[in-house]
């Protein structure tokens, strides 16, 4: 789901006038200089029609660590999310500009190849969206689009790709089944298996867990964790405690702007700005 | 080497997705793309393609017909002679069939839906009624002709059609005789059958855009199933449920074959003035004159056809008309 | 905010103005809703009694046609001559009829079914909004255009076309022309309702086909087309019907010769254009010729409810999927 472009302003919060609403200079601490650094945004403005969704973004983004997107609904963090693999491209009157890089590839050039941006950019949704195909067709339909495979690579492909979505010893016996049959937490794991079998560097996940129930949270997350050693996941959730849980680094959105960004620990226990620490002990949002 | 390879504890290296899919070749992007466009080109055609022959039929109608349009045309009867032969008869013949099949069709189309809807649990009775009303949807138009040729022209033949037994006198409009022999009463009663799943239908859909809180409103202040649809729901719907007839009545003018069926005169001369008036319908005069050989037929039926489309324009203006009034007068 | 003392003054004013207005008689008031109720059951019940009497005088009649010397079930159901009305040795093989049906229906829906398809892909997967508003709307004058129109059509422009630009052997009357016209008609039945279908495909199967680098033409055809399926196939089976049980068009323009021929340059009669010709000749009512049609209409009606359920079961497969 998109965040609503003109979606109103949350509801009010209690600001000093001391602290000022938006903060011109997000305090965004540098990722340190060993890590390497695969998405850079630099000065990302982005506009549905005449509404500014995102004004201003600069951030860092590691390889093969779990960035997490917070801040309350209709602050931009969708969006920014969205323009990394060009997901807005069809919303009528969505345009960005300033700089948007993944490992130095512009992002926001007119004439980038979205199809290929997309091979190497998964991306796992808010609602388990399984195609109505058996589970096997669903892993290898993203390969199927960009290559031709020999018979046992596609099979080992698919085995592989279950096998690190954790869903492979459920499945293994039922892959011509469809893929509807499976419960809530099984599809999206099944979904993040279609996507890792894509090849991609990158993993978006627009709050995956959000239509779950506990238990399958719980092993999404922990699925998260291990994939971060081989890809690098930017996660949006609403949920505070998912970021604190699966993040190594976390950026607060808010009303379009990058509030803070830094280590997840330092933005859960000690966060420069007076709106994060807020927004992350609860007090709106 | 990401944790899970070790699951899979074989000896041999676990290659990762992103290496099976880089050692697999790569399809053409260029071809890709290429069949892309290609299949939007294809489909971009073929709707253009469904426009042009819309355009090409009216153009080519209007051209055949235009030239005989004028008001002698619509007030001569037929005639042997094409340029004396006029539509006044099938106009209005039109006219009063489709009359007769609103009168019929809507009261009982909309008390079926609404007993569907409204009234009937979710039961097998009520799934089987509506099975076959999905069913009767499909039924050609022509078989419904049989079912009005026997039961309306004929009374399955409990009566003598040579020696009808009547009621009233003949210059009463409310002159009646069993059978009904060919007359615009059994022609409506036929369109009836034709259009009433339509009808029906249509009703259904309206009845359900109406949220089932202000019913329970309704019935939470103590009233009836029945006071409850006659204030507050069937109001709400009517602006859809109107659309729908009308819909359905464009139908009914346009449909030829049952009429055909129920063995109409192809030739007359006069304009119905009772219920057991003989008639023709605007459509079956157009199969007349299409089917003749002979010069001038062709722009006659041509010119017909012009008639019969302002008819149905000047019928779904209404429905426009219709809904946005009363649209408005709901707020 | 009214004061506590008022509010309770307006209950018992309320109150009393509800115990002074006549009460209504419990009794009349259940009479009514029993009235009302089962006149609108009687209305329900009156497509039952349609198609009940339908299959009566289809049945009956059928009967009595089969019941005379002349005929034989046998022939009737094997016979490949149909000849009811000419000479002395009348034949009555149904296949001619279901032949040139099959040709008139075949080629109608060899046009009108990719080509509706395509329509509505475009229409759900492709055109601006802008466009589709327009689109829409034709395709919805196209739905209402009578059918009679689409018969003149074919007689006054599609076969004089074929005559001139494709073949001297088109006659005035032949099957291509008439099931071209036959399959404009139904194009837009096909289009308008695949796609309903296609637009009830839920938007987050479209956006992670394309968030897995999917162009436009493998999300319509590899995802929205087959989660779409049994709905497409239920406007395809719901088409074919409506093709079947056409009659102006194939009256005005397939011809009167029932002939078991697969050339669409051919005159051809189909089971509705055979009833055409019974109904509006001079056939006695009573006589073979008159039930024969009888028979024919039976065939055609149980063909046309065959596919008609077929279509219908689609429908509901494609809604429990989906709704």
């Amino acid at each position: 789901m998109t965040t609503p472009p003109n979606a109103p302003p949350q509801r009010n919060i209690d600001i000093k006038p001391a602290t000022p609403v938006v903060a011109p200079e997000p305090v965004s601490a540098p990722v340190a200089d060993t890590e390497p650094i695969a998405i850079r945004a630099q000065g990302l403005d982005s506009w549905y029609g005449r509404v500014q969704a995102l004004k201003g973004i600069s951030l860092e983004i590691p390889k093969c660590r779990v960035t997490a997107l917070i801040g309350p609904s209709g602050c931009g963090k969708s969006t920014f999310l969205r323009w990394i693999n060009r997901m807005n491209d069809p919303i009528p009157g969505a345009r960005a500009s300033g700089t948007l890089t993944l490992h130095g590839d512009d992002l926001l050039s007119r004439s980038l190849d979205v199809v290929e941006l997309r091979r190497r950019v998964g991306m796992v949704f808010q609602k388990p969206n399984p195609f109505t195909k058996s589970i096997y067709d669903n892993v290898a339909f993203g390969p199927r689009l960009h290559r031709s495979f020999r018979r046992a690579d596609l099979d080992e492909l698919v085995e592989n790709s279950l096998r690190a979505a954790a869903l492979w010893d459920e499945v293994k016996d039922r892959l011509k089944s469809s893929a509807l049959g499976l419960s809530g937490g099984q599809q999206q794991r099944l979904c993040i298996a279609r996507a890792i079998a894509v090849g991609p560097e990158v993993l978006l996940m627009d709050e995956p867990c959000s239509a779950l129930d506990p238990k399958s949270t719980a092993s999404i997350e922990q699925l998260i964790r291990e994939l971060e050693t081989s890809y690098t996941i930017v996660i949006v959730t609403h949920n505070m405690q998912q970021a604190a849980r699966v993040s190594d680094r976390t950026a607060f959105f808010f009303e379009g702007t990058l509030v803070e960004c830094g280590s997840t620990d330092r933005i859960f226990t000690n966060p420069a700005n007076k709106q994060t620490e807020d927004y992350v002990s609860g007090r709106f949002g | 080497m990401h944790s899970l390879g070790a699951r899979a504890q074989s000896t041999t290296r676990t290659r990762t997705p992103g290496e099976i899919v880089a050692a697999a070749t790569p399809t053409s992007q260029v071809g890709r793309r290429i069949v892309d466009r290609t299949f939007l080109g294809v489909c971009i055609a073929f709707t253009a393609l469904a426009v042009l022959l819309l355009v090409i039929l009216l153009v080519s109608i209007w051209q055949d017909g235009h030239a005989r349009l004028s008001w002698q045309f619509l007030s001569a009867f037929a005639s042997r002679k094409t340029e004396e032969a006029g539509v006044r008869a099938p106009l209005w013949g039109s006219i009063w069939v489709c009359v007769i099949c609103a009168v019929a069709a809507l009261p009982i189309g909309v008390g079926t839906a609404i007993y569907l809807e409204e009234f009937s649990k979710r039961s097998r009775f009520r799934s089987f009624i509506q099975l076959n009303i999905a069913n009767l949807a499909g039924v050609p138009s022509i078989v419904y002709g049989i079912l009005g040729l026997t039961a309306f022209a004929r009374a399955f033949g409990t009566a003598n059609s040579e020696d009808p037994i009547t009621f009233g006198q003949p210059e009463s409009f409310f002159y009646l005789q069993l059978p009904f022999g060919h007359g615009v009463l059994a022609g409506g009663l036929t369109l009836m059958l034709v259009v009433l799943p339509i009808v029906i239908v249509s009703s259904q859909e309206a009845l359900r855009t109406v949220p089932g809180s202000l019913r329970t409103a309704a019935l939470a202040l103590g009233a009836t199933q029945w006071q409850t649809t006659w204030n507050i729901t069937l109001p709400a719907s009517i602006p859809m449920i109107m659309t729908g007839g009308i819909l359905a009545m464009s139908r009914a003018i346009g449909e030829a074959a049952p009429i055909l069926v129920l063995g109409v005169p192809l030739f007359i001369r006069s304009t119905p003035t009772n219920l057991m008036s003989d008639f023709t319908v605007l459509p079956l005069q157009i199969y007349n004159w299409s089917m003749r050989q002979q010069s001038g037929f062709h722009e006659l039926a041509a010119a017909g056809i012009i008639v019969l489309l302002a008819v149905l324009l000047t019928l779904n203006a209404f429905a426009v008309i219709i809904r946005h009034r009363l649209q408005r007068a709901n707020g | 905010m009214p004061h506590v003392a008022e509010i309770s003054t307006a209950t018992s004013r309320a109150a009393a103005a509800n115990s002074r207005g006549t009460a209504r008689s419990r009794a009349a008031r259940i009479g009514t809703e029993r009235v009302i109720r089962g006149s609108l059951l009687a209305c329900a019940l009156l497509s039952i009694v349609t198609t009940f009497t339908i299959l009566v005088i289809l049945l009956v009649q059928s009967a009595s046609f089969f019941a005379m010397p002349q005929v034989s079930a046998w022939e009737f159901f094997t016979g490949t001559t149909w000849a009811p009305l000419l000479g002395e040795e009348k034949h009555f093989g149904i296949w001619p009829l279901i032949a040139g049906t099959l040709l008139v229906t075949s080629i109608a829906a060899a046009f009108a079914l990719p080509v509706g398809l395509l329509v509505a892909v475009y229409l759900s997967e492709y055109a601006p909004s802008r466009v589709r508003a327009i689109l829409k709307p034709i395709l919805e004058v196209l739905a209402g255009i009578p059918t009679v129109v689409y018969g003149f059509f074919a007689l006054a422009v599609i076969t004089p076309f074929l005559h001139e630009h494709v073949s001297e052997s088109f006659g005035t009357f032949n099957a291509l022309g008439a099931g071209l016209a036959v399959g404009i008609m139904i194009l837009p039945i096909v289009a308008s309702l695949s796609e309903d279908s296609l637009r009830a495909v839920p938007r987050s199967l479209r956006d992670a086909a394309f968030a897995m680098g999917g162009t436009r033409f493998d999300v319509s055809t590899k995802v929205v087309v087959p989660a779409a399926l049994s709905g497409i196939v239920a406007s395809w089976l719901l088409a074919i019907t409506r093709a079947i049980g056409e009659t102006m068009i194939v009256a005005l323009a397939a011809g009167g010769l029932a002939s078991m021929t697969f050339n669409p340059a051919h005159e051809v009669q189909t089971m509705t254009a055979y009833m055409v010709q019974i109904f509006t000749g001079d056939a006695p009512a009573y006589g073979i010729e008159y039930k024969s049609s009888f028979a024919v209409a039976t065939i055609l009606f149980v063909i046309t409810l065959a596919l008609t359920v077929v279509g219908n079961l689609f429908l509901r497969a494609f809604r429990e999927e989906y709704e």
